[in-house]
């Protein structure tokens, strides 16, 4: 049944008229996708077309979610308005909300984030800054590409998009259940620890692979949470070893500062924990291939 | 983009934060004019983003205007721990009676904002925090609701200020916060806020970090860069948008998505300890599209870097195909011939995924003699650091 996603999910898209909405509509839908609708309010009645399949417009996530029954919702909107369509999100109280834009002000994360929780955090944030969730053979609501690999029995979450779709690539033949990129901005929605609880408690996950990167403290507090609950085992692999401090590696999130955050001290405390951690992307993906053997 | 103190005071003072009356100054001439203008007795100080400028002797007291000169002339081109002293900070002077802390940051780990308080202000707030946890107050801001006065109060109370300086302290939470908000700061630090002896509570230094990705609504932030701080290099490649980090080693490595780029450098270093401590050149993200032209900018770049001596292109095809790809990697190589640049660094690529196999017959049937092929990321990456040490 993978997790968050499944082959049962309807998934509507805000932004769907928009250049990269429609473009990556369009590959959902062939990946298998159940997109049921997409939301623009000015374009509220129309229909898009996608390879013959007619998709409707809505104008707001309420509107959709009322007349499709979908319970995931895909963003594609510009990073300015990126803050506005989360609240609409969360003021539906749509399940799952998938933000894939990238750039979007910290601030608005944060006071998104804050009006979930005041909302009572009915719906689950992925990203922003993120790829997506896809569970492969059954659903695919973002960015990721659907044929690196089938489905399998191995759980994975990475704040990284590339080195989500190596490692996909890399353990293709044995498949996953649901591969979660979580997002490198300094504040997302879904932790490693979310999905590390939900893989845990997922029957069809095995093992589980967890990426991270140089900033902030997730992988430690991560770390943590796998001593005390979970069972199943992790492989890790951390990626910035060669970070200098105080520069931003790409994502907004991937800085060290001062002496924190530092992919050595996440590596440690990972160890600690029982987790092995890979020296490569390559040598990660055998030390998962030795224990799915 | 972390803020100079200069900068920082103007932007507090734009908010209507009690600051010293001073200005900046990049000569010893400029450093006159403001001398005369705030009476002759300031205070010089170096403007650098590092601490530990004071015992550096980059902070100076001047009880006339041809002293301020003097210092102003002394500290400029100074070099402070590497940074070079181009600008000086000159104040009036305040007399000190006491010295707080106040600051909000982004706490990352509880996805909210911060408030640290402190009645032990003058130095270090991590060691306060260490020597005397109970002297720092932290109080969790909810970005829905902010800081008004009541919050201000609750943030007053909990670090303990004096009675005498509460009002005025609750004051300058208030307009603290609207600065941290309306200018989508990722930290304002005031370090010390101190009491005169006649009363008065002032800011007596401004540490102001701003979000680079809030640079969409903040037109005017644009201006506060210092461009003679950035690597050309990365300045060269922000015109062409593109994702550049100036690193210290000889690999230059052009790779798409941030994590994967910064795996590239772990594993070129790793490799390169094998061949006398080579080590990446560079952080070059092109992204997902890499396209020909992006190629084409990316290589531009990192081919502009005396230090390189070899070139790794490490591309995992997701929603681009590796076929467009290896196309793209030719095309930019012809585009720089094109544009009269002569590349004569060998590239070792890695394509990966999406169509690879059609990919990597496209370089095959190119036969450039500059590009070698390597299939695997570790492979690769030890061909390159191999190639950059001459081998």
């Amino acid at each position: 049944m993978a997790i968050w996603l499944t082959k049962d999910s309807k998934v509507i898209v805000q932004g769907i008229t928009g250049s990269e909405g429609s473009k990556h509509t369009r590959r959902m839908l062939r990946a298998g996708t159940n997109v049921v609708g997409g939301t623009n309010p000015r374009k509220a009645g129309q229909y898009v077309e996608f390879d013959g399949t007619r998709t409707p417009v809505f104008a707001s996530v309420a509107d959709a979610m009322a007349q499709t029954g979908a319970d995931v919702s895909v963003m594609f909107v510009p990073a300015a308005f990126t803050k506005a369509a989360m609240i609409e999100a969360i003021d539906a109280g749509i399940p799952l909300a998938v933000v894939i834009t990238e750039g979007v002000p910290v601030h608005d994360t944060t006071a998104a984030w804050a009006y979930n929780l005041a909302r009572g955090a009915r719906t689950r944030i992925i990203g922003p800054n993120c790829p997506g969730i896809a569970s492969p053979g059954a659903s695919n609501a973002g960015i990721i590409p659907a044929d690196i690999t089938g489905p399998g029995r191995i759980g994975l979450v990475s704040k990284s998009g590339t080195l989500t779709y190596q490692m996909m690539y890399e353990l293709r033949d044995i498949g996953f259940s649901t591969c979660v990129g979580i997002g490198g901005d300094p504040v997302i929605g879904t932790t490693h620890i979310d999905a590390l609880a939900a893989f845990q408690e997922d029957p069809e996950t095995d093992a589980i692979v967890m990426i991270g990167e140089i900033g902030g403290d997730a992988e430690e507090r991560a770390a943590e949470f796998i001593k005390a609950n979970v069972t199943k085992p992790v492989v890790a692999y951390i990626a910035g070893f060669t970070a200098p401090p105080g520069k931003t590696m790409g994502h907004a999130g991937a800085i060290i500062s001062g002496s924190s955050g530092t992919a050595e001290a996440k590596k440690v405390a990972l160890e600690a924990a029982g987790v092995k951690v890979g020296k490569t992307p390559s040598e990660t993906a055998r030390l998962m291939r030795e224990i799915m053997s | 983009m972390d803020l100079y103190e200069y900068q920082g005071r103007e932007l507090f003072s734009r908010h209507g934060l009690p600051v010293l009356d001073g200005g900046v100054a990049s000569t010893p001439e400029e450093a006159r004019a403001i001398a005369e203008r705030l009476g002759g007795r300031v205070v010089v100080k170096a403007q650098v983003k590092t601490g530990g400028r004071g015992k550096a002797g980059g902070v100076k007291l001047a009880e006339s205007v041809d002293e301020a000169v003097a210092r102003a002339t002394e500290i400029l081109g100074m070099d402070i721990k590497g940074h070079t002293v181009h600008k000086v900070m000159l104040t009036v002077t305040a007399d000190i009676a006491e010295e707080y802390y106040l600051s909000y940051l982004l706490d990352r780990a509880n996805r909210t904002f911060l408030c640290i308080a402190s009645v032990a202000g003058g130095m270090e707030i991590e060691q306060v925090a260490e020597e005397t946890p109970e002297k720092v107050a932290k109080v969790a801001i909810d970005a829905t609701v902010g800081v008004d006065e009541a919050k201000a109060r609750e943030i007053v109370e909990a670090a303990g200020f004096p009675l005498e300086v509460r009002d005025q302290v609750v004051a300058i939470a208030v307009k603290l916060w609207h600065a941290f908000v309306t200018e989508d700061a990722t930290l304002v630090e005031v370090n010390p806020l101190a009491k005169t002896p006649d009363g008065r509570v002032l800011c007596l230094d401004a540490k102001v970090t701003l979000d680079d990705n809030a640079a969409i609504r903040h037109p005017d932030h644009e201006a506060m860069v210092d461009r003679s701080a950035v690597d050309p290099l990365e300045q060269r490649a922000k015109e062409k948008d593109l994702n550049y980090v100036k690193l210290d080693g000889e690999v230059g490595v052009i790779g798409n998505g941030a994590g994967l780029v910064m795996s590239t450098l772990d594993v070129v270093a790793y490799a390169g300890e094998e061949y006398g401590g080579v080590r990446p050149a560079n952080f070059l993200d092109i992204g997902g599209g890499a396209s020909a032209a992006v190629m084409a900018n990316g290589l531009e770049i990192v081919l502009a870097d005396p230090s390189v001596k070899s070139v790794f292109v490490n591309v995992f095809g997701g929603i681009t195909a590796c076929d467009e790809v290896a196309n793209g990697i030719l095309q930019a190589l012809q585009l720089l011939a094109d544009r009269g640049e002569e590349v004569t660094k060998p590239l070792v690529v890695r394509l990966d995924g999406n169509n690879a196999e059609a990919g990597r017959a496209i370089l095959d049937g190119a036969a450039n003699p500059l590009v070698q092929r390597v299939d695997t990321m570790d492979g690769a990456a030890k061909r390159a650091a191999e190639l950059a040490a001459g081998k």
